[in-house]
């Protein structure tokens, strides 16, 4: 199915874990140093309210002076564990994008503001970086370098999968919890 | 050759080297991730995601752009004849690293540790990680390696007794590891992975063994009958698990298992697992002085 900006609530809150969803409209990459940047009380360069963050440190260079972007999958989400929940009350983020899913604090934090988790194929850099049509603008990346910088990447028909949504269901929980079992029958 | 000569000869095949590493996987690694996608139930989400990687290999080799956009910590392994020595090849390698990262085979990967700055040209303190063999022989044997973040978090050591899974100091204490390694990792290591393991070793040298081993062809058999029965019955098993690509759910968790081994003490037993996702970029050639080039691996 397709989302299309503005990311409002009401779109976020029909989306249910297994959709596979493909996006147009402005992502903004954000990982590591952008997020502990925020948490400790750094100022947003850009307004975020009812956007998405994409968990990503792009290869982008510069060719006859506009930014072409090379290289652009998801890095792993998990790490954004502790900062995520309350950077998406505090700032309207309505949606995040990565890899390997987040933890129960994330969850209810989707919960909670009307927020989902996209889970985008890791490692598909090249599928990924051809629906990033435009490359808008870049901040923070003479303090953070090119990948932890935040880049405004406009993005047609950009393909993820839900896997947490805004009512509490996680795929990341059910195929832990089945994959154990499994494994302990194998034990 | 001189010296001059030479020294642009190496540069101009370690840059295409590393080109061809960043953007290509060795067919015998497409064929795994072939073998999975045929598998996987048609409309799923685990097929879904074969089917995007699948893409993204082609689409990566055509574009001669990297695969994933983590292009890792660069791992060289290089055998040295005597014409070659280790400070000139070091140069070499290092000049066509920073021209790599320039024109985007590499990204901008290598991360001062104490101030967090990033050097922009993948230089710095053991980076590139480097592993020098000098040899008898007359040919430059270069192999590398592009290992990603993500697989390199969720690779792990176990220390044998362990009591949680019950795993003894033997094969089957080993068995237990490897299974519950990959439920660990679930999706994060973005499976389907390959496991290069080492059983024994050192803390360093377990690790290093466990990298190495994932030269190994996908398709070869471990020359230890008992080595290549455990790694069919681990790949069997872990297939089983229904993690599934990107831990979507699905039959293919894991596309490969290979294992090594090293002497260890007696007070230890340490199973060293390096867990590689599914761009597996390995690649490697033979340098002869005249400058005549071999590919290790068909891609």
């Amino acid at each position: 199915m397709l989302l299309e900006a503005p990311f409002t609530e009401k779109k976020i809150r029909a989306l249910k874990v297994g959709d596979q969803v493909e996006i147009t409209g402005l992502l903004y990459t954000g990982r590591d140093a952008v997020h502990k940047y925020l948490h400790d009380g750094g100022k947003p360069p850009v307004d975020l309210r009812d956007s998405i963050i994409y968990h990503c440190g792009p290869v982008v260079v510069k060719e006859q002076g506009k930014w072409v972007v090379k290289a652009a999958g998801p890095t792993t989400s998990i790490r954004e564990e502790p900062y995520q929940g309350p950077l998406m009350e505090q700032y309207g983020i309505r949606a995040v994008i990565g890899k390997g899913g987040m933890g129960p604090k994330t969850l209810e934090y989707c919960r909670k503001v009307g927020g989902v988790y996209f889970h985008a194929i890791g490692g598909a850099a090249q599928v990924l970086a051809e629906r990033v049509v435009e490359v808008t603008g870049v901040h923070m990346a003479e303090q953070f370098g090119s990948p932890e910088a935040i880049w405004e990447f406009r993005v047609e028909r950009f393909p993820v999968v839900v896997t947490m949504d805004s009512h509490g269901r996680s795929l990341h929980d059910q195929v832990l919890s089945a994959s154990q079992k499994e494994l302990e029958k194998l034990l | 050759m001189d010296a001059r000569k030479l020294d642009k000869m190496l540069e101009q095949n370690l840059l295409e080297l590393i080109r061809r590493t960043s953007v290509e996987l060795p067919t015998d690694v497409i064929r795994a991730i072939d073998k999975g996608w045929r598998r996987e139930k048609k409309g799923s989400t685990a097929k879904y995601a074969l089917g995007v990687i699948r893409d993204n290999v082609i689409m990566a080799k055509d574009k001669s752009q990297p695969l994933c956009q983590d292009t890792g910590t660069i791992i060289c392994y290089a055998e040295l004849p005597a014409w070659c020595d280790e400070p000139g090849f070091r140069k070499a390698y290092e000049k066509a690293v920073v021209k790599a990262t320039r024109v985007g085979y590499l990204r901008q990967n290598s991360v001062d540790s104490i101030t967090g700055e990033n050097s922009g040209t993948n230089l710095g303190p053991g980076s590139p990680s480097f592993h020098f063999h000098p040899v008898r022989g007359k040919t430059l044997k270069v192999r590398m390696m592009l290992k990603g973040g993500g697989c390199e978090n969720v690779s792990t050591r176990y220390s044998l007794p362990d009591t949680r899974l019950d795993a003894g100091r033997d094969l089957a204490g080993v068995r237990k590891c490897l299974l519950d390694a990959v439920v660990q990792a679930q999706g994060k290591g973005c499976g389907p992975g390959i496991l290069g393991v080492c059983i024994g070793g050192d803390r360093g040298s377990g690790y290093i063994a466990a990298k190495e081993t994932l030269f190994r062809e996908m398709d070869d058999l471990n020359e230890d009958k008992r080595l290549a029965k455990l790694e069919k019955q681990i790949l069997r098993e872990a297939n089983g698990l229904g993690i599934g690509p990107m831990g979507f759910g699905g039959e293919t968790s894991v596309l490969g298992v290979k294992i090594t081994h090293r002497n260890r003490v007696p007070a230890s037993f340490y199973v060293s697992i390096a867990y590689m996702c599914w761009a597996f970029r390995r690649n490697g050639c033979t340098i002869t002085e005249a400058g005549r080039v071999r590919w290790l691996y068909d891609s």
